[in-house]
């Protein structure tokens, strides 16, 4: 396991340089002066004042080392300075990172809740009602865009109940009960389609383990309906979902953008989101930079559960 | 067993001593997909609906009670039998904006999916042919732009492009294409082991002979499948950006933008925010159900249980 686990470790370095550079290259298909930008169209510069503020952001060098300059920052933890805030993106970054953890870590979490054992129930019960109803939330679950879910969550809440969250963040350590309040519409929303996935994805695997020959002998050997779906068929019926678990990280982050903005929630997507309407690069180069970085690592951390799960994949 | 495998899902046409007879068998073969597709419930409700919006789309003018862009009546006016499904902030028949609004999702949907095609299938063609070095080369790429959340990069190079119909369709385009890059290298590297590619680079044919005459046709049907799937999450990524004001301008009539800006007026205008929603989901629904029912007909070995 400590050959395999430093392996991956290895591999995954050229992955985050070309994600580095990718996302240097992106920031540089800006269309026009980085000046202009900065200043705005209100102040008109001379030719000198405009030189020495290219030279004081470093773009008057040439393009290697300026990503050489970049990402020995971000080696350093330095990811830049807001252009609007001046505070260092760093600082954003960890600020917010609180809320789209905990956003993604709920809406996870209730999608295992409700997918996992509606998967295992619709792929037992095969064609029964359960099944019907279990394939109608996965197929609505995946054609929902979650902002127009979010979107009417909001309306039912606000016409129907009268009830709106404070609108101000406040941390679960803080205040359980009005951060609850806060992020139980926007996780609800963001599981939506990973409970679509993950209970597709379970109901066919747990279909295809059922008519595996080593069931049968299970049942022959006479163990219950109920050991035989537990011990047997449930850990290997998981393999396929632990693997698209990766997958639906990045459509957690993703979806995250959305549902921070539309809810207000200060998280990493609302600041790429507002980082973007600003025109605040180094904002949006860190944020995407750094959740590019979190999507491999935790899908390294899947592939090791994988591994785990998996006794056919050799850990040498 | 690879061997086999392919055999089964491909048509014979592609032996190059047979020329007369593989042209019956793609025939037939074809007839069959189509019986298969026809045969499946779910399918055929979603090739409806795919349809119903392809009708749309076309006949726009001819259907629309009103012109999408001018503000006919009072805004923000309930259903009536005028205005089946109300008017938005500036009095625009909703309806008609809804249908002229399948033709920007189609357009934007079509065209990104052949944008990913074209770089992405490149770019496995040519792994999957060359191998080696090339290849290694290209998957390397392709698993980079794979450590990024799609929505994420879409949304990110859409901002940096600036707002536009053209860029979103060109940012989704893009971050999808190394999904294409996968999906043809795999099947083109077991086509390459076929004898018939043998036989053809006996007989002298060229790389690009070999490619579009044998390879091509034989990996068809994973393409398919894909690009209908892919349409389904373009269309859902066009609406999200128009949505984030990152996509289709005002006052052309986006669903994502219809969405976005009504949103604004959902608590004395519901419908509004409602119908653009019920749209999306209905196009992205009938994409999914065709695609599944693709899968299913053109390769029944995948069927899903």
């Amino acid at each position: 396991m400590g050959r395999y686990l430093l392996r991956r470790l290895v591999l995954i370095i050229p992955t985050l340089i070309g994600a580095s550079l990718l996302v240097f290259v992106m920031m540089r298909l800006l269309p026009g002066d980085v000046v202009d930008l900065l200043i705005g169209s209100e102040l008109t510069l001379s030719a000198e004042q405009r030189a020495g503020l290219r030279a004081m952001l470093g773009v008057d060098q040439p393009w290697y080392s300026q990503y050489l300059t970049w990402i020995g920052g971000v080696l350093s933890g330095d990811l830049g300075i807001s252009l609007r805030s001046s505070q260092p993106v760093t600082t954003l970054i960890l600020q917010r990172l609180p809320v789209t953890v905990e956003l993604a870590i709920l809406a996870a979490l209730i999608s295992w809740v409700v997918a996992i054992p509606l998967g295992v129930i619709a792929a037992t019960r095969r064609n029964s009602p359960t099944d019907l109803f279990a394939n109608i939330v996965g197929l609505i679950g995946l054609a929902l865009p979650n902002f127009w879910l979010a979107t009417l969550f909001l309306l039912i809440t606000s016409i129907v109940f009268r009830w709106q969250p404070s609108p101000q963040w406040v941390s679960p350590f803080e205040d359980l009960r009005t951060n609850l309040q806060q992020v139980i519409m926007p996780t609800l929303t963001l599981s939506a389609g990973m409970i679509a996935v993950t209970m597709r994805m379970m109901r066919s695997s747990m279909l295809e383990v059922l008519g595996q020959d080593y069931i049968r002998t299970a049942q022959a050997k006479g163990l219950g309906d109920r050991m035989v779906l537990i011990s047997h068929a449930f850990k290997n019926a998981a393999i396929p979902v632990v693997t698209v678990m990766g997958v639906q990280v990045g459509n957690l982050l993703g979806g995250a953008v959305i549902i921070e903005q539309i809810f207000g929630l200060p998280g990493i997507g609302w600041l790429i989101l507002n980082g973007i309407y600003q025109r605040d690069y180094p904002v949006v180069q860190g944020g995407v930079f750094f959740l590019a970085v979190a999507f491999v690592v935790i899908n390294l951390l899947i592939d090791l559960t994988y591994a785990y799960l998996d006794p056919r994949i050799h850990y040498g | 067993m690879a061997d086999q495998q392919v055999g089964q899902a491909l048509p014979k046409s592609s032996a190059p001593s047979d020329r007369n007879a593989p042209l019956v068998v793609q025939r037939n073969e074809q007839l069959e997909v189509t019986r298969r597709l026809l045969r499946h419930p779910l399918g055929f409700t979603g090739g409806t609906i795919v349809l119903l919006f392809l009708v749309l789309a076309l006949a726009a003018p001819l259907i629309a009670p009103f012109s999408p862009t001018e503000q006919p009546s009072r805004r923000l006016l309930a259903p009536s039998s005028t205005h089946i499904l109300g008017t938005d902030e500036f009095g625009r028949d909703i309806l008609s904006r809804i249908i002229f609004g399948s033709r920007i999702s189609l357009q934007v949907g079509g065209i990104s999916v052949v944008i990913a095609l074209f770089i992405g299938g490149i770019l496995g063609l040519v792994a999957g042919y060359f191998r080696g070095e090339v290849d290694g080369l290209i998957m390397r790429v392709v698993d980079i732009m794979f450590a990024f959340p799609g929505v994420i990069l879409i949304i990110a190079l859409a901002g940096i492009l600036g707002a536009s119909i053209t860029t979103a369709m060109f940012a989704i385009g893009v971050v999808y294409a190394p999904l294409f890059a996968r999906v043809v290298r795999g099947p083109t590297l077991t086509v390459m082991q076929q004898q018939y590619i043998e036989g053809a680079r006996v007989v002298g044919a060229s790389s690009t002979r070999i490619i579009l005459r044998y390879v091509l046709p034989n990996i068809a049907a994973p393409i398919i499948v894909q690009a209908t799937l892919l349409f389904s999450t373009a269309v859902l990524a066009e609406a999200t950006l128009s949505f984030l004001g990152l996509g289709t301008q005002p006052p052309d009539p986006s669903w994502g933008t219809m969405l976005g800006s009504g949103r604004r007026y959902m608590e004395q205008a519901p419908w509004v925010a409602i119908w653009p929603g019920v749209a999306i989901t209905l196009m992205v629904l009938g994409l999914n159900l065709l695609g599944d029912a693709l899968r299913d007909a053109l390769d029944p070995r995948l069927r899903s249980s």
